[in-house]
């Protein structure tokens, strides 16, 4: 299923539909920002509110300072219609703050949200952008836009996997191993919510998030399997913690290679299909956490990468094809319903604690979304 | 493009296959890689095993069309509460099991002439086959009249759950389901073509509850066929309902005007039942306890004291000794429709065999398709007999049950169900 991915991947890349070369700066448009933003917006962030200093701004750079006063690590979005992800901090430690950019051209209604224990809807607000930072966007400008959008989400994302794979890994060094466990699915929250960009550098999937009996032969068993199966089965073995730097090593090389690569359009619509694919044949069947049993925790992750890649490309879609857009809300909506059933606490119950039937369901779910979201890239790619 | 020639070179041939088949008189297989998109130019008769079935009509087709030769069923179960939703995947189906009955592919645009970047709209393993004599049957069951949508004063009272029978050992994940729909077609892979291609177009609005592939028709519906065999090795339903028998079709298959309710008006009802056969002990039995058991010759398929297959079958005939020919526990005697007050049905069963039941032993056996105006008059007294008294019941295990009321045909322009949901 894997190679399917990063064949599919690779297939835009080797012929790319679009042509975005104009655009390539704006996926990195934070620092080049901070010179034009106006004064920041303070939100304070506590386990259980969000306050937002200011509700309304001027279209352009918004920029926002975030102090999370709470004791969970949280996260804080801008989101557009649909839950397009405007701009995003994550990982906010407590006690720290976070200054960040927003990139927002188009007058609306738009939504804020912290996330304390970076679950759920997170505490949300209405948030107004007034005036126009340009005319309507262009059918070309959107698509740059979805690419730009993406590009963000993936960045965000990355900075958090490393910094929780950092903190695993230290866990594990340090023999804590019920420390180890209890951050292990977190930290793979991370990997598997962008795992379709990762596997595009073939090489480092195996190594970073190989299980037992897919290595290939004259391979080593590494990444966080291996560790999976030290913490809950074998106890911490001579070399894990060798396992453990090698895990480091690649994902900072893979996060590395992330940051200079950008997805055009249809990579996103692939991408997002290739995530409930990883669901359907991986996550649903308990194979993917086989020691741990957290694959609910990968589950959300394939799934929140998934509807991010689609979201990034919303504004296209709501021009291609409204109805398609109005069914994956609907679908991506009864998902999370059954998923959110069966949240415990700030994490999941255990693969092991379902019954047949709510799998079944869980199924059925995935598959009733995964259908429009095959018809995902051809709406993108019919270019009138 | 080189995908696209093989598959016209494919087509020609099954164009040609089919000319063979059904003689001179012509009946040309409308072909999935030839035909024109959207047109549909079917022959209404089956002349040959590639030609098209007509799909419209007052009646369904594959109930009295001649019984292929494979069958797929397939139970869905309505995942959404939304009626629109429900009547628009009618709608598309209605649309496509039409193509598909013609020998086109699902959708226009079918497996290759879409967008490339996009999945493809028939999902291909037809490409290049006939028609062949593919009908595709619906079926609507009683949880579909529940409080969802509406329907439930339009619930025929003929729907009535099936009574549990004795002996019966139904898994409820074989039995049931709110759609019904049987593919059955000349070919394998066009039957499972078919359904595959309506199950994709279902996703979100209903899913898989349980299917069944039949390799092998045990029935004949026409006087042209001749009687097929089940896994005992026995002719089975020589007595069937046969489609010249118009009078006999009228008072046993198609529901009448006073029947209700009216949108079932020349529609019928389905009872499949998944009869798992013991075949390994019933090998181990002799020949003559065989045709004892079944009240026929094994051979001939004639009753016993006959020569004739299909011979009046004389319950009271005796021997030289005073003893009854057909033993007084025959499945026959429980079977026939003397015994019932003169109740028939049009059965259309099949073969089918789905692995071991891990033990060292074939799961296979019959599944039980039967078309009935009524299945409680019908099929429900000869089953009770059948399940409590007949000596065959030591060789069988009824696994799966389920009754569909199949709604009256389709006119061209219209959709599966319509006198239901717009009554």
């Amino acid at each position: 299923m894997n190679t399917t991915a990063r064949r599919l991947l690779a297939l835009g890349f080797a012929a790319p539909l679009f042509a975005l070369a104009g655009c390539g700066g704006d996926g990195d448009s934070t620092d080049a920002a901070a010179d034009t933003a106006s004064e920041p917006i303070t939100v304070t962030a506590s386990d259980d509110a969000c306050e937002v200093a200011v509700s309304e701004a001027a279209a352009g750079t918004i920029a926002f300072d975030v102090t999370n006063q709470g004791t969970k690590v949280t996260e804080f979005y801008l989101y557009a219609e649909g839950d397009r992800i405007m701009g995003e901090a994550e990982n906010i430690g407590p006690g720290l703050t976070r200054e960040f950019f927003v990139e927002v051209k188009e007058a609306g209604t738009y939504e804020t949200a912290c996330k304390p224990g970076m679950v759920g809807d997170g505490i949300r607000s209405a948030f107004t952008v007034t005036g126009s930072a340009a005319g309507a966007a262009s059918t070309d400008e959107k698509l740059a836009e979805a690419t730009a959008s993406y590009s963000r989400y993936v960045a965000s994302q990355t900075d958090a996997l490393v910094d929780r794979t950092q903190e695993f890994v230290d866990l594990v060094k340090a023999g804590d191993v019920e420390g180890a466990k209890s951050l292990f699915p977190i930290a793979r929250t991370y990997w598997e919510r962008i795992e379709p960009v990762a596997e595009i550098f073939g090489d480092l999937d195996p190594m970073i998030d190989g299980r037992e009996e897919v290595i290939e032969e004259g391979l080593e068993f590494t990444g966080y399997h291996r560790l999976e199966r030290d913490l809950w089965v074998d106890g911490l073995q001579p070399d894990s913690s060798a396992i453990a730097d090698k895990l480091m090593t690649d994902v900072n090389e893979v996060v590395r290679l992330a940051g200079e690569t950008e997805l055009n359009p249809l990579q996103l619509a692939n991408g997002a299909k290739a995530l409930l694919d990883e669901v359907a044949v991986g996550k649903i069947t308990g194979e993917e956490d086989r020691y741990s049993h957290t694959d609910l925790w990968d589950f959300r992750a394939n799934v929140d990468g998934s509807q991010a890649a689609i979201a990034s490309l919303r504004p296209v879609l709501e021009e291609r094809d409204p109805d398609l857009v109005a069914l994956l809300d609907e679908r991506f909506e009864e998902l999370d319903v059954l998923l959110e059933a069966h949240r415990v606490g700030d994490g999941f119950a255990l693969y092991t604690d379902l019954s047949a039937d709510e799998i079944a369901e869980l199924a059925r779910a995935v598959d009733a979304v995964s259908e429009p979201v095959s018809q995902v890239a051809g709406a993108v790619a019919a270019q009138a | 493009m080189t995908a696209l020639s093989r598959r016209r070179l494919l087509g020609m041939a099954g164009a040609g296959a089919a000319l063979v088949g059904a003689g001179a008189a012509g009946g040309v297989a409308v072909d999935r890689a030839a035909a024109s998109p959207g047109g549909s130019t079917a022959p209404t008769t089956a002349a040959g095993l590639d030609a098209a079935v007509e799909f419209y009509g007052a009646h369904q087709a594959g109930i009295v069309t001649p019984a292929q030769d494979r069958m797929f069923f397939v139970a869905l179960d309505v995942r959404t509460d939304d009626r629109a939703e429900l009547v628009d995947l009618l709608q598309r189906w209605t649309r496509a099991a039409a193509r598909m009955s013609a020998g086109l592919e699902a959708e226009i645009g079918g497996a290759v002439g879409g967008v490339p970047e996009a999945p493809p709209k028939d999902t291909g393993e037809a490409l290049g086959l006939p028609a062949s004599a593919l009908t595709v049957t619906i079926g609507f069951g009683g949880t579909l009249f529940d409080d969802r949508f509406g329907l439930g004063t339009l619930r025929p009272a003929q729907l009535a759950d099936l009574p549990r029978f004795p002996a019966d050992e139904l898994d409820a994940a074989r039995s049931g389901g709110d759609i019904g729909i049987q593919a059955c077609a000349n070919d394998p892979q066009v039957a499972v073509h078919a359904v595959r291609n309506l199950i994709r177009m279902g996703f979100g609005t209903v899913s898989v509850r349980w299917s069944q592939l039949g390799f092998g028709r045990t029935s004949s519906t026409t006087r042209a066929q001749d009687t097929p065999r089940n896994l005992f090795g026995f002719k089975d339903g020589t007595n069937n309902v046969k489609a010249e028998e118009d009078g006999e079709l009228a008072a046993h298959v198609w529901v009448q005007p006073d029947d209700g309710p009216e949108w079932m008006l020349d529609g019928s009802y389905l009872v499949a039942r998944r009869i798992r056969m013991h075949i390994e002990p019933w090998d181990r039995t002799s020949l003559a306890e065989q045709d004892a058991i079944m009240g026929r010759a094994k051979g001939s398929g004639a009753p016993l004291g006959a020569v004739d297959e299909f011979e009046q079958v004389d319950l009271d005939a005796l021997d030289d000794a005073g003893a009854p020919l057909i033993p007084v526990d025959a499945h026959i005697r429980f079977a026939n429709p003397e015994t019932h007050g003169g109740a028939k049905m049009l059965r259309r069963g099949y073969n089918f065999t789905d692995g071991t039941d891990g033990l060292g032993h074939l799961d296979a056996g019959l599944f039980f398709i039967c078309f009935v105006r009524d299945a409680h008059t019908q099929f429900v007294p000869v089953q009770r007999l059948l399940s409590s008294r007949d000596p065959m019941m030591e060789y069988v295990e009824h696994t799966g049950s389920a009754l569909f009321a199949c709604p009256p045909g389709v006119s061209a322009g219209g959709y599966w169900g319509q006198a239901l949901f717009e009554a």
